[in-house]
């Protein structure tokens, strides 16, 4: 895997200190932690380097009742207890009851892959540390067959986390780490271009603007990020809405049109509503 | 060979260790960056720092560093600084700067190190060589549009460099209070625990039921844990409160979605025998403070928010309220609060460096045994651990 590079890719813009930390990832096998605000494009990150890399993805979603365990194997005691009272012959062999988990799939994948854990801060606090001597000798041990798993290729793992708990050091130490920062109006562009190649130029300035200006605005309780204003964007153009519409200057302070894709909480709503009421007044 | 680098970032407090620097000097060997000093701050930070909090710190520390003695890793040339020193100025006409021919990046690079190899003694002025006040597009102060600076002081601004622009200032985690944060400092709070509907397989319980059942199938089901952690919040309101309105209100609306069992109460600068419940009627639905005491176990934990500014007497002598007369003093209620609920702290908006010079905050502090804790997210996090043990 040594020689592969990450350069962004049709559909993912990313910048020059986020392709480096990628390569670097990549270069030392190390995994790499990806924080930033919600609706950023971590989770996409994992996608798009495996699908320009050309590897396989694994995916491991989170939640706050999952175990590092279950990343590794299960053993599904209920369903052989079933079997013995049913009598069915297969109970001899307690392999059949041990359920690989998404690191075991990846450790058994015949290419290099890529394996994402998404979200880890969502589960308990001892999950991370319950997974570091696997990430870092990308091997474990079965205790029920009394067999040892070592990965074939050493997996590329990336982890997002939304900051929700704090990692342990121990843990920390052993990634890369890249915050992605909110782009700036000339990403933005760049990445609403990948997304949608045929926006017209002015309906894109008149949106950016109206976007960034939703931003500055104080107090909103939830700032509308990256995946809602690409959502927005969708809505605008489904509903063929015209670039002059947007143009909130000439009727000074006109609510943009399906502003509900881009604030999605009610008192949010109703701020905005109540400021734009204001600046009429001003007029 | 950054040996010093590493035990700079260390002196400077950032939270760096050898093994993280290992790392980095491993992907400096394989070649994951180029020669370019922007590249390894980003490698740099990618490698030793693990959270967003510190960029700033670190921002600043690469600053540091890398001012004077500044070298561009691999090129192995360190630049002698009192070369570099300013010593001289020359200041352009715009009309001379537009003669400046613009070089490309590439061959920026490529002028740079031919001339790093030519260039003997110091320099200053000129066209050509790198040193001070030029207009050669290397060395600092010049003014060549597309310059590389090395060392000193941007003046011109066209080469300045991402680790002074601090864009992290504000994630220090000194200042920022967001709702979401405050979401997540709360968080720790979290006290799991198993009550209500029993829904989730319990498997030991299931195992060690069925072996007792002589092999029959014998589930056993459980209650999903949740958080059971019970909160008091007690927020000072009006006067010198409203400068502090906005980070109150994210405190408020944070703690309403964190927690299950919240009871909020508010009070007008100290707590006497009343509080009330709701701003707008709060001088007809008065709360005796003994009921509330009266209402909640002592597993609630206790939490103030208030900025403790006010004049002794409100604490210390009975009448002393500015808004109406009081039996006792509040000293005596606040007592009689965390005596009842032992678990309790003060969170104050006002920052910790000025709580010195109010008498008021010393007598609260003093009051709450010193579990007073600035309304930061590194406050917030103190005082939650404190509520925590």
């Amino acid at each position: 895997m040594g020689g592969m590079r990450f350069e962004g890719s049709d559909n993912y813009v990313a910048t020059r200190d986020l392709t480096l930390a990628v390569n670097a990832a990549v270069t030392l096998q190390r995994p790499l932690l990806i924080k930033g605000e919600p609706g950023t494009g971590k989770t996409m990150l994992a996608e798009e380097v495996a699908a320009a890399l050309g590897l396989p993805l694994f995916q491991w979603h989170i939640k706050s009742t999952t175990k590092a365990q279950q990343g590794l194997y299960e053993y599904d005691a209920v369903s052989r207890l079933r079997d013995s009272q049913l009598g069915d012959p297969k109970v001899e062999d307690i392999a059949h009851y041990i359920v690989k988990g998404v690191l075991w799939q990846a450790f058994e994948c015949e290419t290099p892959c890529v394996v994402l854990i998404d979200e880890i801060d969502k589960a308990d606090i001892e999950f991370p540390n319950d997974l570091l001597r696997e990430l870092d000798r990308m091997e474990f041990h079965v205790y029920e067959t009394r067999q040892m798993v070592r990965a074939r290729h050493r997996p590329l793992v990336f982890i997002t986390s939304n900051n929700e708990k704090e990692l342990p050091d121990a843990f920390l130490r052993r990634c890369f780490f890249h915050y992605i920062k909110f782009p700036d109006r000339e990403t933005m562009g760049k990445i609403v271009d990948v997304h949608f190649p045929d926006l017209k130029k002015d309906l894109l300035r008149e949106a950016l603007e109206v976007f960034f200006e939703l931003r500055e605005v104080p107090g909103l309780k939830k700032k509308p990020s990256t995946s809602e204003l690409l959502d927005w964007l969708k809505l605008l153009l489904a509903e063929d809405i015209p670039p002059e519409a947007l143009r909130a200057k000439d009727q000074k302070a006109a609510i943009p049109p399906l502003h509900g894709a881009l604030l999605k909480n009610e008192q949010d709503v109703h701020l905005f509503e109540r400021l734009i009421f204001m600046a009429r007044q001003n007029r | 060979m950054l040996v010093d680098f590493f035990l700079h970032l260390k002196d400077r407090k950032l939270p760096v260790s050898t093994k993280e620097f290992l790392t980095l000097l491993e992907a400096l060997q394989r070649g994951v960056i180029g020669h370019s000093l922007d590249d390894f701050y980003v490698l740099a930070r990618a490698a030793l720092v693990k959270d967003e909090a510190h960029f700033d710190k670190f921002d600043r520390a690469f600053a540091e560093y890398f001012k004077g003695i500044e070298s561009l890793p691999g090129m192995d040339k360190a630049i002698p600084e009192e070369w570099l020193r300013q010593s001289m100025k020359r200041h352009l006409t715009p009309e001379e700067q537009a003669k400046l021919e613009k070089l490309g990046w590439d061959k920026l690079m490529e002028e740079f190190e031919k001339r790093l190899a030519e260039q003997k003694g110091r320099h200053a002025g000129g066209s050509k060589w790198i040193g001070t006040g030029g207009t050669s597009p290397f060395g600092h102060g010049g003014t060549h549009p597309e310059g590389i600076r090395v060392g000193g002081k941007s003046e011109n601004r066209s080469a300045v460099k991402v680790w002074e622009k601090r864009e992290f200032r504000n994630l220090d985690d000194q200042v920022e209070l967001g709702t979401r944060n405050i979401k997540v400092a709360l968080r720790r709070l979290r006290h799991f625990a198993r009550t209500g509907a029993a829904e989730e397989l319990d498997l030991e319980g299931t195992i060690a039921g069925t072996a007792k059942n002589a092999g029959w199938l014998d589930l056993h089901l459980r209650p999903e844990r949740h958080n059971a952690v019970k909160v008091l919040l007690f927020l000072d309101i009006g006067g010198s409160m409203d400068d502090h309105v906005r980070v109150c209100e994210e405190l408020f609306s944070a703690c309403g979605s964190e927690f299950k069992h919240l009871e909020h109460y508010y009070f007008h600068n100290c707590v006497y025998e009343s509080v009330w419940k709701d701003n707008r009627r709060r001088h007809t639905e008065r709360i005796p403070t003994q009921e509330v005491l009266h209402r909640y176990g002592a597993d609630y934990k206790l939490v103030f928010v208030g900025d403790a500014s006010m004049s002794p007497y409100e604490i210390l002598y009975p009448g002393g309220s500015v808004e109406h007369w009081n039996e006792e003093p509040g000293a005596e209620w606040l007592t009689r609060m965390t005596t009842t609920f032992p678990r309790a702290i003060w969170l104050n908006p006002e920052p910790e460096h000025v709580w010195q010079y109010r008498q008021s905050t010393g007598l609260i502090r003093n009051l709450m045994g010193n579990r007073m804790y600035p309304l930061t997210i590194d406050g917030l996090t103190r005082g939650i651990r404190e509520l925590g043990k």
